[in-house]
């Protein structure tokens, strides 16, 4: 986001865009102005520097499945079980999140093809509250499992979040157990189940389905880890080291297969995928 | 005893003052056994009308209480003949989370758990209760073992979360909570998970997901800690007491939300007041959830507790 946009979005007679509308955007990484066109044509990836953007979950579903895919409707769930308040109210927080989101929550599904070969694709979208896993994320990733189990098809799972989201409480923890339940089901039907870890994975997120993957991808650069750096920091009071938590440092330290820049993603699992064939059920 | 709450200060006075009175009884010869027992009375009565009240953020403290009764008290109060085992077989052995052989009454079970350690040495060995991946592991190697011998699994959950630092990062702090949960789902035997102390976060969750899930009376059960989910959410710590009210911490508030299957009460006071007791009521309960899950079969155990945590819906 610009200053144009910053700007734009504090008029409040003015509706809120969370996509650049003029011609030019700053890359977060190196600072570099890129014409946006560009930008979005090489897939919100810094045409300079190689920073991998944030990209919602529309179009992460257009950059992986072959046209003409299927999206899942949102599953139902209770919401705002605990009638949440902190500074503000959580159906205010949904509400606005709703707002700036063509999504009604935080995870996505997709159903169709990887260059022919079926695929659920589940997309994360850090734009809807910092991506975080409530009962909307886990019953969406739910319902993505049990539609590649009932097409045969494989899981694949972008991830990206803060972690659980605080406003379902307990609830949210909940949904870790809930979530594995659904991976080792498709681990006994004899489907792959695949993870892309994208920018930022941390936290309950990350300690659940992200890590439990027959493969690990990670976008360059992304920040994959369970704590937080600020509470590690906090904890131990040392120095963290150069690229701590970064896809590159999990990929060292044998915590992902393989570090694949975007536009190389959907060519990555299409080769996996001819590997990775259905299976009977154990 | 020492170590009151903020919260006990009436309690703590009246206590003082029977002391007071029974070493001044000690001294002279006027009776004022019955003066005593009058107090004794009123602060029993009071102990326990305050603890039927406690706030969310008062039982955060009451779990967090250094003489609450931790892994190492249960095992001398509740369990006979425990066995420890060792080592995740690939890093360490990491002593925040402990397991090994146990016999709860007839019955032989796979005991694992979280300890916080009682004093500054044992604290820092315990890593106060907070494990590490090589902890994990080895709670997945002593699940798997106890699948394969047909050793039910108790869990005592007791942790403020996993372990925030960079080694456990960088041997897969992640990876080894999300493995270990999968085993608790995976295990062709009962289960039987019960949160003692603090049920903190993922750390937490990956002893948790049991076919049973028990918790004490006064113990709390979260996604993060109030004062974690305060500094974020309201931008200070100092917000706590509003974080663990507003995010349902409590053991009467997860029975409502369906996330626990029984409360087991705790000696009045809280269980630090008498490991003993506190012990006991945590065995009975034990072994009557392990009797309940006794004829199910390995497939029905696996379902059961699938469907579980598939069927939380708040």
């Amino acid at each position: 986001m610009n200053w144009f946009t910053r700007v734009r979005n504090t008029l409040p007679f003015i509706g809120k865009r969370d996509t650049p509308d003029n011609l030019w955007i700053k890359c977060p990484n190196c600072q570099d102005m890129v014409f946006v066109k560009e930008y979005e044509e090489n897939l919100s990836v810094c045409p300079n520097c190689g920073h991998h953007g944030r990209i919602g979950a529309d179009r992460r579903l257009e950059i992986l499945l072959d046209e003409g895919y299927d999206v899942l409707p949102q599953p139902q769930v209770t919401e705002d079980p605990l009638k949440f308040k902190d500074t503000k109210r959580y159906v205010d927080r949904l509400k606005q999140a709703r707002a700036k989101n063509p999504h009604r929550d935080a995870f996505t599904v997709g159903s169709g093809t990887i260059e022919g070969k079926p695929a659920v694709v589940g997309v994360q979208d850090f734009g809807f509250m910092g991506g975080s896993m409530g009962m909307a994320v886990g019953a969406a990733f739910c319902n993505g499992a049990q539609k590649a189990l009932d097409r045969r098809a494989a899981y694949i799972v972008v991830t990206a979040a803060g972690g659980a989201r605080m406003q379902e409480g307990i609830l949210s923890l909940m949904q870790m157990p809930k979530a594995t339940v659904m991976t080792r089901r498709l681990k006994e039907a004899g489907l792959p189940y695949i993870v892309v870890l994208s920018d930022p994975t941390t936290g309950g997120v990350t300690a659940s389905y992200a890590m439990l993957g027959d493969i690990h991808m990670a976008e360059p650069g992304a920040l994959i880890g369970f704590a937080g750096q600020r509470v590690i920091q906090d904890t131990i009071r040392e120095q963290l080291p150069d690229g701590f938590q970064r896809a590159e440092y999990l990929y060292r330290h044998g915590m992902v297969d393989l570090v694949v820049e975007r536009k190389d993603m959907r060519g990555t699992l299409s080769d996996l995928l001819e590997y990775l064939q259905p299976q009977a059920a154990a | 005893m020492n170590g009151y709450l903020e919260f006990e200060k009436p309690v703590a006075q009246l206590e003082a003052r029977i002391a007071e009175l029974r070493s001044s009884a000690e001294d002279d010869s006027v009776d004022i056994s019955s003066e005593i027992s009058r107090l004794e009375i009123k602060s029993a009565a009071l102990l326990a009308s305050t603890y039927a009240s406690l706030t969310p953020w008062q039982k955060t403290q009451v779990a967090r209480h250094p003489r609450r009764p931790h892994f190492r008290d249960y095992v001398e109060h509740t369990f006979d003949d425990f066995l420890p085992l060792g080592g995740d077989r690939y890093y360490g052995e990491d002593e925040a989370i402990l397991g090994g052989f146990a016999k709860l009454g007839d019955r032989r079970v796979m005991l694992i758990g979280h300890e916080k350690g009682h004093d500054t040495e044992s604290r820092l060995r315990h890593n106060f209760g907070m494990g590490k991946p090589e902890g994990y592991r080895k709670a997945i190697r002593l699940m798997e073992l106890a699948g394969r011998f047909g050793l039910p699994v108790i869990t005592l959950v007791d942790t403020s979360g996993a372990f925030p630092g960079i080694e456990a990062e960088e041997r897969g702090q992640a990876e080894a909570i999300a493995r270990s949960t999968e085993a608790c789902l995976a295990l062709p035997v009962p289960m039987v998970a019960a949160i003692v102390g603090e049920g903190g976060s993922g750390g937490a969750v990956a002893l948790a997901s049991a076919n049973r899930v028990l918790m004490l009376e006064h113990a709390v059960y979260s996604v993060i800690s109030p004062e974690g989910c305060a500094s974020i959410l309201w931008r200070t710590a100092e917000k706590a007491s509003d974080a663990a009210q507003a995010m349902k911490v409590t053991s009467h508030d997860l029975e409502k939300l369906g996330v626990i299957d029984r409360i087991v009460m705790e000696p009045s006071g809280g269980a630090h007041r008498d490991h003993t007791l506190a012990g006991e009521l945590l065995g009975e309960a034990l072994e009557t959830e392990l009797a309940s899950l006794a004829a199910m079969s390995s497939e029905q155990v696996i379902r059961q507790r699938e469907d579980r945590f598939l069927s939380i819906s708040g």
